[in-house]
């Protein structure tokens, strides 16, 4: 026996570093694991601390000016100086101020009546209104607060109007909180809590789906015989669809039962779009297995997909409280389209003309990914 | 069996000037073979010595980085599609679904495959397999044995032209060895072409035709008889007191090309029959030592083949 394999009596210690050091090696070795623990960090640390926002600006607002002068020019601009509001709409007709407010365009609508100048001229206290989409409370609270410091300063210094000391303001501005009135934080959490929660377990079933036949060495087989890319994505994913229907269901009926949400608008609308969001998902999960290379992988990435579905998609925090390029991140998340349909259907009633951007938008979402999986399979194991 | 359009023709596989590599590594290096219809062609060589990527490359699961040929009369770089509905590829790991029974296994090999009953097809080849009454256990309980009856029933269940068996035997015990070779020859005799790599010599002696591959290069092919007569090998028996010392001395001998020990001898044997002849002369000589002259087997060919050969590639063997 040579010198090198006599044994010298093996310690505990150096049996837990031989196994520490294993164990290192093979992390060192798995590039993919090693990325995700070091950059992935670093990227959602950036991402999602620069893009999130609980005290949300610059909202959407759609005005409707029944007149033209420079009361109202000023009022608009007061909005916009309080860095909450930021005028994107400007509404011909009140039909058209609701509808903008309803497919969730605008987060608000102000509408200033006729003869509105005459009579804060007047002295009369004239009234106009704020309509606010409230189905998220947190974004369209704190808005609203700052509606009362912009009466008293909005008009100050213009020709011919009542002095500030005096005892009433020239006017006042009554609020309308849409949807969601009471303020009830489980009545825009529950909708979303549907998308969420299909997503999570939508992606982890597709995304297992190839890795586990690569894994298994059943691809091999499944390769060699006469059974094309598109057949098997469908056969694939198909079941899912089904899966992913009976839990939507569970999560309505619970929802409607335990947290008392509404479903204003049609129950067969919003099944026809949970089966479209189901199989969106499903494609991107299914466009994550043709990509990772093991099953470990593959839930590496779908984790990595859901943070930000939860984070950017509106879910959590305002949408239109982030800045302009999360916003793009967050519009290519099928979640986010969902999310908005979801709430749209449930709370305010919407109807396909209201919701059909977030349509071509879902639909489109949905082609892509599987466009991509289709073309990323692996036809051979070159 | 074939009803296709070109059985006017005898030719079941015929490539020419095939090459792969996988990154810098060349896994096969210009390879051309011939195999006829109805023949068990048997495939050899080392591990990593691109038996593997042939056979994939065959029916369509690799694309060869240059070179042409045929496989059942189809293009093997254009019609792939086609090839794979005729050919049934058994694969070195078993990879029938574990989690599925033996029936739902066959039901779904069936149904790829267009058959017109399914159901009856797999009912069919749970009685030809002899696994009445446990066609409902899970594939991935079956024994090794078992298992590999099972992927080759699979594999025949669409009726394929072609089978291509990556060592199929590999892990299986010598009955059902035997066995599986018993059904391989039946079905040889019925017209399919079985292309069947192993590591076995006794399975070697039992194809019709063998290739031998080393290092991704076919370096010899034939009958088992042809090969061993075109490797003119010359070859002694010797038996001794101290074999291992024997050996020892013998491979620094000239004339000995290689010292194989076999139990209570040794096998020695050479290119140079001249040489090889005046040595064993001089070690006859010796106390203790019976030489006598015998015939060289298939393994001291391929041992001797793969001496010849440099091995460019000493990493690690490809997928």
């Amino acid at each position: 026996m040579t010198n090198s394999s006599k044994r010298v009596g093996s310690t505990g210690f150096s049996r837990f570093v031989a196994m520490f050091a294993k164990e290192f090696i093979q992390l060192r070795r798995d590039r993919v694991t090693f990325a995700t623990m070091i950059i992935v960090p670093l990227m959602q640390l950036l991402l999602f601390g620069f893009a999130i926002n609980t005290n949300p600006h610059n909202l959407p607002t759609a005005i409707l000016l029944q007149e033209h002068n420079d009361i109202g020019r000023a009022i608009v601009a007061a909005l916009e100086n309080t860095k909450y509001f930021e005028v994107s709409h400007i509404a011909q007709s009140s039909a058209e101020l609701d509808h903008w407010i309803k497919s969730g365009e605008v987060l608000f609508g102000v509408e200033i009546p006729a003869n509105f100048a005459r009579d804060v001229r007047r002295g009369d206290n004239p009234s106009m209104l704020v309509v606010a989409d409230a189905t998220d409370p947190v974004a369209a609270g704190t808005a609203l607060g700052a509606l009362d410091g912009i009466v008293k300063t909005a008009l100050r210094g213009l020709h011919a109007i009542p002095l500030d000391n005096s005892s009433t303001p020239p006017f006042t501005i009554s609020t309308q909180r849409r949807y969601n009135p009471a303020g009830v934080t489980s009545l825009n959490i529950v909708p979303g809590l549907l998308g969420t929660i299909l997503t999570m377990t939508m992606l982890i079933f597709t995304s297992l789906s190839v890795t586990r036949e690569v894994e298994r060495g059943t691809m091999e087989s499944l390769l060699a015989m006469p059974i094309d890319p598109l057949q098997i994505m469908l056969g694939k994913i198909t079941p899912y669809i089904v899966v992913g229907f009976a839990q939507a269901a569970i999560i309505l009926v619970a929802g409607v039962t335990i947290f008392s949400v509404p479903v204003d608008g049609s129950l067969a609308l919003l099944i026809v779009m949970t089966i479209l969001f189901v199989t969106a998902t499903l494609s991107v999960g299914y466009t994550f297995s043709t990509i990772a290379r093991n099953q470990l992988q593959a839930i590496q990435m779908s984790m990595m997909f859901f943070l930000p579905n939860i984070l950017l998609s509106g879910f959590m925090f305002p949408f239109s409280g982030m800045p302009g390029w999360a916003q793009v991140i967050g519009e290519l998340l099928p979640l986010t389209h969902y999310l908005r349909m979801v709430r749209g259907i449930m709370l305010k009633g919407a109807d396909t003309g209201d919701l059909s951007t977030q349509i071509v938008w879902l639909t489109a979402l949905m082609l892509a990914s599987m466009a991509i999986a289709v073309t990323r399979f692996r036809r051979t194991l070159d | 069996m074939s009803d296709q359009e070109n059985n006017s023709s005898d030719i079941a596989i015929q490539v020419e000037g095939l090459t792969k590599s996988f990154g810098d590594k060349v896994v096969v290096r210009d390879l051309s073979m011939t195999v006829h219809r109805g023949q068990i062609y048997g495939f050899l060589g080392p591990n990593g010595s691109g038996k593997t990527t042939t056979i994939r490359m065959l029916c369509g699961l690799l694309t060869p980085d240059s070179g042409r040929g045929t496989c059942l009369g189809y293009d093997i770089l254009k019609d792939s599609r086609l090839i794979k509905e005729r050919v049934g590829y058994m694969t070195q790991r078993f990879s029938l679904y574990q989690d599925l029974t033996i029936k739902e296994n066959l039901e779904f090999v069936a149904r790829i495959y267009g058959l017109r009953s399914p159901t009856r097809a797999a009912r069919d080849a749970i009685d030809r397999l002899g696994l009445n009454g446990r066609e409902n256990q899970l594939a991935g309980e079956l024994s090794g044995g078992w298992k590999q009856r099972l992927a080759l029933g699979a594999c025949i269940l669409p009726s394929p032209d072609l089978l291509l068996l990556d060592e199929p035997t590999a892990g299986v015990d010598p009955k059902a060895r035997r066995d599986f070779w018993n059904e391989i020859h039946a079905l040889a005799a019925d017209g399919l072409t079985v292309l069947v790599s192993t590591h076995y010599m006794d399975e070697a002696e039992r194809c019709h035709q063998i290739a031998y591959l080393a290092y991704g290069k076919l370096l010899t092919h034939g009958s088992v008889e042809d090969v061993i007569r075109k490797a003119r090998l010359e070859t002694w028996t010797v038996t001794a007191p101290d074999l291992h010392a024997l050996a020892i001395e013998l491979e620094n001998t000239p004339g000995v090309d290689m010292v194989a020990p076999f139990g209570n001898s040794l096998h020695v044997s050479g290119r140079d029959r001249q040489v090889l002849e005046r040595t064993v002369e001089n070690f006859k000589k010796r106390e203790g030592q019976v030489w006598e002259r015998s015939e060289p087997s298939l393994e001291d060919v391929f041992i001797d083949l793969m001496q010849g050969t440099s091995d460019n590639f000493s990493g690690a063997a490809p997928r």
